[in-house]
C-alpha cells in the first residue's frame, strides 16, 4: 500500500516533514478559532456550533479521523527514526558537543512526548469532558437544529480557573512551540525545497509559527486566570440566545443530586424547561 | 607546553575499549595534532608500550584520512583536518579528550581508526559516471553553465572524511552521500544516470546502517571542505523526483 521509496529513510522523513506541515496547518487554525474566545462567548460558541454542525455533523468526524490518521503517523515515524537513530550510534561520545544545533532541534523527541501527554488530557478535558465532572458548563442546551449544545466558552474559562490547569497548558503550548521552532522550518529542507538563497529565510518560520503559537495559546489561560469571563454567567449570555432553552441532562442531575447537591446547587444553569 | 590526554584505547573491533590517560610535556605550538601525537608515541615506544593507532596519509588536508574527535568535535576545535589542526588553538595544561569517531556503520578497527569502508560501497552502488571507451572528445563540446560548475565543484571537494557521519547527532550520512550526487548530478556528464544513480546511493546508505537526518546542520558545521548542507536540501528533492517521476513520460 505504501510506496516502497516511503520507507527509505529519506521517504520516512518526507512523511514526517508532511504529516508536521499538516499537523502545524491544524495547530493554527485551532488556534484562530480559540482566539474568538476574546470575541466573546457568541463568538467561540457560534464556532464550536458551526464545527458540529458542518456537513449535517459529518465534517467533524472526517476531521477527526484524517488528523489521527496524521498524528499516529507521525507518531509511530518518530518511535521508528529514533530507534534507527540510536543504532547508529550505539557507543556514544564521552564529551558531546553541540556548534550549530539549538535545544529544540535535539529535543524533538522529547518535546513531542510531551505534546502526545497534553493532547491526551486536552482531549479528555475538552473534547470528552471527563477531567472535570462536576462541571456547569456541561448543561445541553436544547435548540432548534441540535439535540444538544455545550457551553464552550463556559467550559473553557472554567477551565482555566484552576492555576495548576492553566500552568500546565502553558508549559505544554511552549514546548509544542519548540517543537515547531525546528519542525517548521525543517520540512523545508526535508521535502527539498530549500535552496542556498531561502535557507536563511525559511530557517525564521519556525521560530515564527512557534512564537505565534506559544502567545497565542497562551494568551487564553493567562487572561482566564487575569478575569476573562469571570462575568459570564449562565443566564445573562443564556438569555441573548432566545431560540435556546436549558435542560440539564438527566446524568448530570442524578450525579449532582448523588453528590448532595439539590436544585440550589446547579446554580444558574437549572432553568427548568418549560 | 604541557597537556593531559584522554585518548581511547580499543585493540580490537570486537574489544569493549577504554579511555587512557597520556600526559604529554615539551609540546610545542607550532606542531600539529598529529606531530603531537607522533611525539607522544615515541615516548610510548621508548617505555615498550604499545603506540596509539590512528589514522593519517597526506597531512595536508586533502586525503581525509585523519579522522578523530577531538573535546566533542570531528576534526578538533578549528575548521579543517586534524592533520591541519595545531596546537596554538590548545591552552597549556589543558585536558584534551581525543576519541574515534562514532557510528555503527564506522567499526572502530584499532584506538582511533575506523573502517569507513561504508562510504566505498556507497560511492560504489552509484557515485560514479559511466564512459564509452574510444577517442576523448572535443573539450568544450559539452558546454557546462558557470553557476552549475561552481556548485559542482563546491560538492567535488567532498574528501569522504566522515566527519558529517562523527558529529550529526543521529550519525548520519547524508552530507557525504549529497556532496556525491550533487557534484554529479550537477554536470552533464552525471545526467543520464542520475535517477538511477540516487536511488542506489540512498539504498546503499540506508543498508549501511547510518542514521536519518535531523536538519540540525552539524554536519555543515565540522565539514572541513566547507560542504553546504543546501546540498542535502538537493538531495531530498533529487531523490523525491527520482522516485516519484523514474520515467520522463
Amino acid at each position: 500500500m505504501v510506496p516502497s521509496f516511503l520507507k527509505s529513510s529519506l521517504g520516512r522523513k518526507y512523511a514526517m516533514g508532511f504529516t508536521g506541515l499538516l499537523l502545524v496547518g491544524f495547530v493554527l487554525g485551532h488556534l484562530a478559532g480559540n482566539l474568538l474566545i476574546f470575541q466573546g462567548p457568541e463568538a467561540l460558541n457560534g464556532y464550536a456550533e458551526f464545527l458540529e454542525e458542518a456537513g449535517h455533523g459529518m465534517a467533524v468526524w472526517i476531521a477527526r479521523t484524517g488528523l489521527l490518521a496524521i498524528f499516529v503517523s507521525h507518531l509511530v515515524l518518530a518511535f521508528q527514526l529514533r530507534r534507527e537513530n540510536n543504532r547508529a550510534r550505539q557507543v556514544g561520545y564521552d564529551q558531546e558537543s553541540a556548534l550549530v544545533s539549538n535545544w529544540a532541534s535535539r529535543h524533538m523527541f522529547l518535546t513531542g512526548l510531551v505534546i502526545l501527554v497534553f493532547v491526551i488530557y486536552h482531549i479528555c478535558h475538552f473534547t470528552l469532558g471527563v477531567t472535570d465532572t462536576s462541571a456547569e458548563w456541561r448543561v445541553r442546551l436544547e435548540g432548534k437544529n441540535r439535540p444538544h449544545y455545550v457551553d464552550v466558552y463556559a467550559m473553557v474559562t472554567k477551565g482555566f480557573q484552576d492555576p495548576r490547569v492553566s500552568l500546565f497548558y502553558c508549559f505544554c503550548q511552549i514546548l509544542l512551540g519548540l517543537h515547531i521552532w525546528h519542525g517548521a522550518s525543517s520540512w523545508f529542507q526535508s521535502l527539498g525545497i530549500n535552496r542556498s538563497a531561502w535557507r536563511r529565510s525559511t530557517s525564521w518560520v519556525g521560530p515564527i509559527l512557534a512564537l505565534v503559537v506559544i502567545v497565542g495559546n497562551c494568551a487564553i489561560p493567562i487572561s482566564v486566570m487575569g478575569g476573562l469571563g469571570m462575568s459570564h454567567g449562565a443566564p445573562s449570555h443564556l438569555g441573548q440566545i432566545p431560540a435556546l432553552t436549558l435542560k440539564e441532562s438527566e446524568k448530570q442531575r442524578d450525579l449532582k443530586n448523588s453528590m448532595g447537591g439539590g436544585a440550589e446547587k446547579t446554580g444558574g444553569f437549572s432553568i427548568p424547561k418549560e | 607546553m604541557k597537556l593531559n590526554l584522554k585518548i581511547w584505547r580499543q585493540k580490537s573491533t570486537t574489544d569493549k575499549g577504554h579511555f587512557e590517560q597520556h600526559p604529554i610535556d615539551g609540546v610545542i605550538p607550532e606542531m600539529s595534532f598529529l606531530e603531537m601525537l607522533d611525539v607522544l608515541n615515541d615516548t610510548l615506544s621508548a617505555a615498550g608500550k604499545e603506540n596509539i593507532a590512528f589514522d593519517h596519509d597526506c597531512r595536508e588536508g586533502i586525503c581525509g584520512s585523519c579522522s578523530m574527535v577531538i573535546n566533542g568535535v570531528a576534526h578538533g576545535p578549528t575548521r579543517g583536518t586534524t592533520c591541519q589542526t595545531y596546537m596554538r588553538n590548545f591552552r597549556d595544561g589543558q585536558t584534551i579528550v581525543i576519541e574515534p569517531f562514532r557510528a555503527t556503520a564506522f567499526p572502530v578497527l584499532c584506538d582511533l581508526v575506523v573502517d569507513r569502508s561504508a562510504f566505498d560501497r556507497i560511492q560504489q552502488a552509484g557515485g560514479f559516471v559511466s564512459v564509452n571507451v574510444g577517442g576523448a572528445p572535443e573539450g568544450n563540446s559539452v558546454p557546462i553553465s558557470k553557476v552549475n560548475a561552481d556548485l559542482a565543484m563546491d560538492a567535488a571537494q567532498c574528501i569522504g572524511c566522515g566527519a558529517c557521519v562523527a558529529a550529526c547527532k543521529n550519525a548520519s550520512a547524508m552530507l557525504f552521500v549529497a556532496a556525491k550526487v550533487g557534484h554529479l548530478r550537477l554536470l552533464p556528464q552525471g545526467e543520464p544516470e542520475a535517477k538511477d544513480r540516487v536511488k542506489k546511493m540512498v539504498a546503499q546508505m540506508d543498508s549501511e546502517g547510518f542514521g536519518n537526518c535531523t536538519n540540525q546542520y552539524e554536519c555543515e558545521a565540522v565539514c572541513p571542505k566547507e560542504i553546504r548542507a543546501d546540498f542535502i536540501s538537493l538531495l531530498n528533492r533529487e531523490y523525491l523526483g527520482a522516485s516519484v517521476f523514474p520515467r520522463p513520460m
